[in-house]
């Protein structure tokens, strides 16, 4: 076990996989010499050599679609966008191709690759660094759409995620990245993709969320238990396609209310998804209607705007305070 | 039937009219008269200051991430300098000195870095489109506006600008095989200077010039010397004249250098020489610029030190409006997202200002 933070524990796995298997290769806009504009890829090109690390010119529909070809050919690409605000560069390749190709070949080929990039917002970032779209990959059938929360799940679920069959979105939360650390095994370790996370138990209700609206929906969970002795059950999507209904249900089965929380817009977004599936499977354990804490259906404000935008532990617990008191 | 060889149009020009050393060529010099000379003087001078002084509010935290354009004020001062305010400049983000000569107050070229979506509206009668983040996308704006230039029967032109990275993405290609086929008004500057954050030019393409890909296009390539003045504004002039006169679409790359970071966020030690860089240092385009400008006694000492205490004390006073905004109101998030609010809007526009209320915030920034 050693401590580390997200931005660690993602190189960690990555170097996992490069090690474990010959066939991964890691490319993408500044990863090699420049160790990638977040360090993820720290020492993977000294430790590895240039056909296995590689660094490419400036051209996502190229990184993807190359990847396809790669993939095609044997190798296992893990393909990095250098914020998912640029993944729309390749958003044909990934819609057209990644998602399709299984289907379209009758499984004659596959497509063994991750495509990984940093989402969200809170940085202090420019123009289309900060939004969340995961909605758009999760929308798209042929895809799974995989989103860590802590150092230790990223570096299991990515590690899982390169050694799946099937293409996987990895979108990191890179205001998570250097927040903070925790242990990590030394030996490999995966979990398993498509499960949820009950992070923590309780019998009133049901925090649902994931990527780096864990922290404040953990915190809300503190406060609401501290300040009114409520008993909070949080769920961790972790994938958040496919979307583990189980664990979600049976949840709000047990508990009769849910506050859902993500940073993406409202609209169609995955708690648009995780509430049909409540309404659909457990509608009559329902005792408050559920509620939805996200960003709003507008562009995400540059950051002078960003901070009050961002739903915090506030906005979470006012939710459920509201669903419990219905 | 018989295979054989076609010749196809295989020369690109290299143009250099001062160099570093202040010489001139006699026969290529546009001479500009003193006031247009003095007035690009100040205008590369001012995008240095401005450039430096952007370096040190970020470092003091008074704006986010900036991506400086020392080294390269020559390319784009000189280039836009060319056009009118009739024609439209499409710009990427590495042209602090555009923005000013177009119209735009230079607070709001702050704003922009500073967080503020208000960094992105043109002022009213500016052809301009504002800082475009992902790159090379705007290269298909620009080839769109020349576009209803043409169809409209207007002899006007577009300067579009973009990086040596750019030229990698499908947008530029995509851009430039359209301006050819349609024979469009659009001169598409790449400021090549040989980095996209720690990616060489070299690496980026194996073609031996930039220039040269507008052949392939159908149309003419240029390399020039992105640090001398007066080949950016020759080279632009011509390709504008010629694009008003129905000739059609340009590529110039302005051969230039990026002398610090990518981006505040950016350690090129991690790959880039210090050796690598020092060269350039004497190819600066301010220290040539003034050599000439003395040998035509346009410029002498007094003068120097004027234009910079008048260029340092114009910064100044946009930092000082800048810095008097205040905090911003996180519901301006709102209004600008449709002509009219869909009522879902308004609902959630109620919800945040209400959640503003009861969580404190009275900025987007911090809590009150
Ligand atoms: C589509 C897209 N991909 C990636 C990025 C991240 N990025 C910002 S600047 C940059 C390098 C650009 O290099 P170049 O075009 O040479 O312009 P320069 O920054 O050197 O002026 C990259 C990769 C982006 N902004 N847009
Ligand atoms: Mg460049």
């Amino acid at each position: 076990m050693a401590s580390m933070n997200m931005v660690t524990a993602l190189n960690m796995a990555l170097d996992d996989a490069l090690r474990t298997d010959e066939a991964v290769v890691v490319l993408g806009q500044d990863v090699g010499q420049d160790e990638g504009v977040f360090r993820v890829t720290a020492d993977l090109l000294k430790r590895y050599g240039e056909k296995r690390v590689i660094d490419t010119p400036l051209a996502e529909a190229a990184i993807v679609g190359g990847a396809v070809g790669l993939a095609l050919y044997g190798l296992k690409p893990v393909a990095e966008m250098q914020f998912s605000g640029f993944s729309y560069q390749a958003f044909h390749q990934i819609e057209q191709h990644v998602a399709r190709f299984r289907n379209r070949t009758q499984s004659r080929f596959s497509m063994p690759m991750v495509i990984r990039m940093p989402y969200g917002g809170g940085i202090r970032a420019l123009e289309h660094h900060s939004e969340s779209r995961e909605a758009y990959f999760a929308h798209t059938p042929g895809l799974q759409m995989v989103i860590p929360s802590t150092p230790r799940n990223a570096r299991a679920l990515l590690l899982e995620s390169i050694r799946h069959p099937d293409p996987v979105i990895f979108f990191e939360p890179k205001a998570t990245y250097r927040a903070f650390k925790e242990e990590v095994p030394e030996e490999p370790e995966t979990m398993p993709l498509g499960k949820a996370q009950v992070v923590r138990e309780g019998s009133n209700i049901t925090l649902i969320a994931y990527g780096a609206m864990m922290r404040p929906t953990l915190e809300a969970a503190d406060d609401l238990s501290e300040s009114a002795g409520v008993s909070v059950e949080v769920i961790d999507l972790l994938t958040v396609s496919p979307l583990d209904t189980e664990t979600i249900t049976n949840s709000v089965a047990k508990t009769g209310r849910a506050v859902v929380v993500h940073e993406g817009p409202r609209t169609c977004g995955i708690g648009a998804e995780v509430v049909a599936r409540i309404v659909e499977k457990s509608l009559l354990y329902l005792e408050a209607p559920v509620r939805r804490v996200t960003g709003f259906d507008v562009q995400f404000p540059y950051f002078a705007r960003e901070r009050a935008f961002l739903p915090g532990a506030d906005r979470i617990s006012q939710a459920a305070r509201e669903v419990l008191a219905f | 039937m018989p295979r054989k060889s076609i010749t196809t149009k295989q020369k690109i020009e290299y143009l250099s009219i001062l160099d570093s050393s202040g010489e001139v060529d006699e026969a290529l010099d546009p001479k500009l008269d003193a006031d247009r000379s003095l007035y690009l003087y100040r205008l590369i001078l001012l995008a240095r200051r401005l450039d430096e002084r952007c370096i040190a509010l970020q470092r003091q935290g008074r704006i986010g991430t900036y991506g400086p354009c020392r080294g390269q004020e020559a390319a784009h001062c000189a280039a836009s300098f060319v056009m009118e305010a009739e024609d439209w400049v499409v710009h990427a983000y590495r042209e602090p000195g555009s923005f000013y000569h177009r119209g735009w107050p230079l607070e709001t070229v702050l704003m922009f870095w500073g967080g503020y979506e208000e960094g992105c509206r043109p002022p009213e009668g500016v052809n301009d489109t504002p800082i475009a983040v992902p790159i090379a996308s705007q290269a298909l704006h620009a080839m769109g506006i020349a576009w209803g230039m043409k169809l409209r029967g207007d002899h006007r032109a577009v300067l579009c600008y973009c990086g040596d990275g750019g030229t990698s993405e499908g947008d530029f290609h995509e851009a430039m095989n359209f301006a050819g086929a349609y024979h469009l008004p659009v001169i598409f500057l790449v400021q090549n200077n040989h980095w996209a954050i720690s990616f060489p030019r070299e690496r980026q393409t194996a073609s031996e010039t930039i220039a040269q890909k507008a052949i392939a296009y159908g149309f003419d390539g240029l390399q020039l010397d992105g640090n001398d003045p007066l080949s950016v504004y020759v080279g632009t002039k011509e390709a504008v004249d010629k694009a008003k006169a129905s000739g059609g679409p340009s590529l110039i790359e302005a051969v230039t250098y990026r002398m610090t970071v990518h981006t505040t966020a950016d350690d090129p030690t991690k790959y880039r020489s210090a050796e690598e860089v020092e060269p350039w240092e004497k190819l600066d385009p301010i220290i040539r610029y003034q050599k000439y400008l003395k040998k035509r006694s346009i410029l002498d000492q007094k003068l120097i030190d004027e234009i910079e205490a008048d260029v340092i004390a114009e910064v100044a006073g946009a930092v000082e409006r800048y810095e008097a905004l205040g905090t911003p109101d996180p519901l301006d998030a709102f209004p600008n997202n449709y002509a009219q609010l869909p009522a879902e809007l308004v609902e959630q526009r109620e919800e945040f200002k209400a959640a503003l209320e009861r969580e404190g915030w009275t900025s987007g920034e911090g809590r009150g």
